[in-house]
């Protein structure tokens, strides 16, 4: 147990718990799946979180002062965008550069930054992206679609009750006289995740 | 499945920022998730929703996902489905970090 406590020193909370009673026994007995909740869950929330962190990043990407204000101290930096609401646990944002690329994960629960990237997306919590995410991220990286090249360094953050993660990403090249709103629309939940990276719709810029 | 999105039209003082829905922790959005699911087959939505205006009346003032969390366990135990018991002692295991089921 010592490990599960290292992520979980606290126990849930009353409402918590009893929401975790209810989906484990109905589960159990068979009255739910937890894909039928994921997927009710994935069709409300999808664009919600993400949007909050989407903001942030474009903020970052048209000014270095701030940019240099998230990466040193991410809530006071989002408390100055009118992002207000923060959870308990700190939060730290780790940016992609020509060298390195960063992805998070949570290699023993489901931790993740979801007062900015919202709910977390079902495969974060499934056990293959779990395991395999710091074991051969390049693996699985290139499954999910990005294939990076040899020479960057892959840099996988696993997230802990105290802490946790969001990927700055690389601004695309082409975007130079994109507005804010522009280059939010591009940031999307798996690049701050740091499965994705921004692309730039070929009609557009 | 009927509409969901239709179904929560109607719902008053669902938290809601720029018209879309908004949880403020991940356990809302499973007692949402939860709600939805079981309404879609076994369950009628409106006997939820009736136990959840009833919850909400019952303490106003209490956060609004713990009155979805109370009228689940009501729409779940009443018909014998799941026990009192059930939950208390399930609830208990995961206070006391006995489970580590990740949902």
């Amino acid at each position: 147990m010592s490990k599960d406590d290292a992520h979980h020193p606290e126990p849930p909370t009353d409402l918590e718990a009893r929401a975790l009673a209810l989906e484990s026994l109905l589960v159990e007995r068979g009255l739910l799946t937890t894909a039928a909740v994921d997927s009710v869950v994935a069709k409300f929330e999808q664009d919600i979180g993400p949007t909050l962190g989407a903001r942030a990043v474009a903020h970052a990407w048209v000014s270095p002062d701030y940019k240099r204000r998230l990466l040193s101290d991410a809530k006071s930096a989002l408390t100055e965008i009118g992002i207000t609401e923060h959870q308990a646990e700190e939060l730290i944002v780790v940016e992609n550069t020509s060298s390195v690329h960063n992805v998070i994960v949570c290699t023993l629960c489901s931790c993740y930054p979801w007062m900015v990237l919202g709910l977390p997306p079902t495969w974060y919590k499934s056990a293959p992206y779990r395991s395999r995410a710091v074991l051969e991220p390049r693996t699985v990286l290139r499954e999910m679609g990005l294939e990076l090249p040899q020479q960057i360094d892959v840099r996988v953050w696993d997230s802990s009750a105290d802490i946790r993660y969001m990927v700055l990403p690389m601004r695309p090249s082409g975007t130079e006289n994109w507005t804010e709103d522009e280059l939010a629309a591009v940031v999307t939940r798996d690049c701050m995740i740091g499965v994705a990276v921004p692309r730039v719709p070929a009609s557009v810029g | 499945m009927t509409d969901i999105r239709s179904e929560i039209a109607y719902l008053e003082g669902i938290p809601r920022k720029n018209g879309e829905l908004v949880f403020s922790a991940p356990w809302q959005g499973r007692v949402f998730g939860m709600a939805i699911a079981l309404t879609a087959e076994r369950f009628q939505w409106e006997t939820f929703r009736s136990l959840l205006i009833a919850e909400i009346a019952a303490a106003p003032e209490r956060e609004y996902y713990a009155s979805w969390v109370a009228a689940l366990e009501r729409l779940v135990v009443e018909p014998n489905v799941v026990s009192d018991s059930d939950l208390a002692t399930r609830r208990a295991e995961f206070v006391a970090m006995q489970r580590d089921e990740i949902y």
